[in-house]
């Protein structure tokens, strides 16, 4: 098993015949995932890499039973579209968006909360990689032959630091069950602990590799549900150690601006909560490594 | 993006909240004719940067006569103002701000920041104004009053007239506070702003509510819908290589190190700063190139990292998803030769897409590049190539 999509989960990309979307949509295809439709307003009624394209996601909805979207939407309209999608019914939307102003989000955050909760969507990102369940499907923009199948977890904020992670992994012969990007924004979808909820369930996934930065209190609020609840080893690494505060690292939300914000102070958090810290990011495989020996 | 002090008033005046007169300048005369154009005999000569405690630092000045304007006006522009906020560099003043300074009886603390644990706009207001709101929540946590926003419908008339009650205010000053908090709010909203924050909020003898100091801070993902806050851009309050960056797009935070750093993705290059200090280095610089490293950014970013002086070796971690190793290979390789840096050791590690093109494309360029396999190699190899240039 795994996590959030599989072979037969059927997607929906929004923005499909725009460059990025465009180019992606055929990389998903390649990698086998099961995309059914594309939405682009005002390109209704066209193919796209052999999809049919549809101008409302209400519409590709009705017309292909698409339960997974992803946006490849400029900045400005991506809310909107995330919300489309939510509306129509999808429960799975992953936006790979950089760039959405922070009140845009808010908005959405708070639009998802008119769905009850067990029919409200799972946003993944923006501002992420995606996910991908490796030899499965991919909904995301990650190089899908540095993921080997396997039984570890990994979610992350980065995109780039997920890869680095699994081709660290693929390495020492281990492999990921699902990987998810949950983004660098600082109001973002689902967090580290939406997904941890999913592993716990998930008989393939034997141990969970989670990858923050700076900034935000997500690491903290994981590791402290994770002591409390989790069954399986959860291995921790917080970047930025060297990131002076108030400066913003290059993603919006990773920031050093309160306290507890800081990588030293995550990781202590991560530590008094029983998380394996990895030592450095070099030695990522090699931890998970160790402790799936042990579990 | 942050904007300087006249110009959150101005923005804040545009939406209804009252601001004692003032007026910029430029240079001493120019503050002694505001003077003269404000009227009164009292007034505050204000360095205009981007960081705060400029109190304590010198940076703001009472004057009784239009000579006392001239001096400090002369005595703050062209100088660097060092305070507690703005690291031992300073900040340029080259704009100060002459206002009128009439006496208050009470200061206030008012501010409103994008929560982003609650995903809401959270307003803080405390009966303890003209101090920071550290030292406010730890002096008298207990008096903070707050108002979490509901994102839907924004904040409420009652919630401000609620926290202007509980500010203890009379009902002059109560119906001219209600004003204040729902214009700042409006401003705070309707600019896309993340921090605002006045303080002090001061109540006049004769009831007026005047904010007398104000920070504004604007998320810099809303800036394309927000032409009027872009224009206010002072790009010489930022660090002038961030600057530089800034215009090719690209991420660039200077730090104190010797090893400059090109990554491609946030995390993946603070990752890389990590590696290099647990390796024993020192990094340079923060830069994510982003994802698509083509050869002119991949040069735009050797020419800003090699700008540092202290930079004495250049390290390259690439993971090439999007991108393809073989350009930003191509990138390195025709970066090194335009810009003459074969100087500098550099230290490329490629992994990802098309990685064997990308390492075929340094091997057989000529160019003495010291290849890495993974993110550890490269960290080492980068600092045991700093110590060889002691």
């Amino acid at each position: 098993m795994s996590i959030l999509i599989d072979e037969k989960t059927p997607i929906l990309v929004q923005g499909v015949t725009g460059d990025k979307g465009s180019f992606h949509t055929k990389e998903m295809i390649d990698y086998g995932s099961n995309v059914v439709a594309g939405v682009t307003p005002g390109k209704g009624g066209k193919t796209h890499h052999g999809v049919p394209v549809f101008n409302t996601v209400k519409e590709a909805v009705r017309e292909t039973g698409a339960q997974a979207s992803i946006t490849f939407v400029a900045p400005a309209f991506c809310a909107d579209a995330i919300m489309e999608a939510a509306d129509a019914g999808v429960r799975l939307i992953c936006s790979i968006t950089d760039g959405i102003p922070a009140q845009d989000m808010m908005r959405v955050k708070r639009y998802f909360l008119r769905f009850p909760k067990d029919r409200r969507p799972m946003l993944v990102g923006p501002n992420c990689a995606g996910i991908i369940s490796p030899g499965k499907s991919m909904l995301g923009i990650m190089p899908g032959h540095i993921y080997n199948r396997g039984p570890v977890g990994l979610i992350s904020r980065s995109g780039t630091l997920g890869y680095e992670a699994a081709s660290q992994l693929k390495e020492l012969g281990l492999g990921v069950s699902t990987s998810v990007g949950i983004g660098g924004d600082p109001i973002n979808g689902s967090s580290f602990l939406d997904h941890l909820v999913l592993f716990d369930k998930d008989p393939e996934t034997e141990a969970v590799l989670l990858i923050g930065e700076i900034g935000g209190p997500q690491e903290a609020e994981a590791s402290a549900w994770i002591k409390e609840n989790f069954s399986k080893p959860v291995i921790g690494f917080v970047a930025g150690l060297t990131a002076p505060k108030g400066r913003r690292m290059g993603h919006a939300g990773a920031i050093i601006s309160a306290t507890g914000d800081s990588a030293a102070e995550k990781t202590e958090i991560m530590k008094s909560f029983g998380l394996t810290v990895a030592p450095n990011p070099a030695e990522f495989g090699s931890t998970v490594a160790r402790v799936l020996k042990r579990a | 993006m942050d904007v300087h002090e006249y110009q959150a008033k101005e923005i804040l005046a545009s939406h209804g909240v009252a601001v004692p007169p003032g007026t910029v300048a430029f240079s001493p005369d120019q503050a002694v004719y505001a003077a003269t154009e404000l009227g009164g005999s009292n007034w505050v000569v204000k360095a205009q940067i981007h960081a705060g405690a400029r109190g304590k630092a010198g940076g703001v000045r009472f004057c009784r006569t239009y000579h006392e304007v001239q001096q400090a006006a002369r005595e703050l522009l062209g100088k660097r103002l060092v305070t507690s906020q703005t690291g031992p560099e300073g900040k340029p003043v080259q704009r100060v701000y002459i206002e009128v300074a009439d006496p208050f009886e009470r200061e206030i603390y008012l501010g409103f920041v994008l929560d982003r644990k609650l995903e809401r706009v959270r307003m803080i207001a405390s009966k303890h104004g003209g101090m920071d709101i550290e030292e406010i929540a730890k002096n008298t946590p207990d008096e903070l009053l707050q108002v979490i926003v509901e994102p839907a419908v924004g904040l409420l008339p009652f919630q401000a007239r609620d926290i202007a009650f509980q500010l203890g205010l009379n009902l002059k000053q109560v119906s001219r506070a209600v004003q204040t908090i729902m214009g700042a709010y409006r401003a705070f909203r309707d600019n896309d702003a993340t921090m605002l924050e006045i303080n002090p909020l001061v109540i006049t003898k004769d009831d007026k509510v005047l904010a007398l100091d104000a920070k504004m801070s604007f998320d810099d993902n809303a800036l394309f819908r927000r032409r009027n806050i872009v224009d206010m851009n002072d790009p010489s309050q930022s660090d002038p290589r961030e600057a530089q960056a800034a215009e090719h797009s690209l991420n660039y935070i200077g730090l104190d190190g010797e090893i400059g750093c090109i990554v491609n993705g946030a995390g993946l290059a603070m990752a890389t700063m990590d590696m290099i200090k647990h390796a024993g280095g020192n990094p340079a610089n923060f830069l994510d190139v982003g994802g698509g490293a083509s050869p002119e950014r991949v040069a735009t970013a050797f020419r800003l990292v090699l700008s540092d002086r202290r930079v004495k070796v250049v390290l390259v971690n690439i993971f090439a998803g999007i991108n393809r190793c073989d350009w930003v290979a191509q990138g390195v390789v025709d970066a090194v030769r335009a810009e003459r840096i074969e100087d500098v050791p550099l230290v490329v590690r490629l992994a990802g897409t098309n990685v064997e093109a990308g390492r075929k494309i340094i091997q057989e360029s000529g160019i003495p590049i010291i290849t890495a396999e993974t993110l550890a190699d490269a960290a080492e190899k980068a600092v045991a190539a700093y110590k060889n240039t002691k």
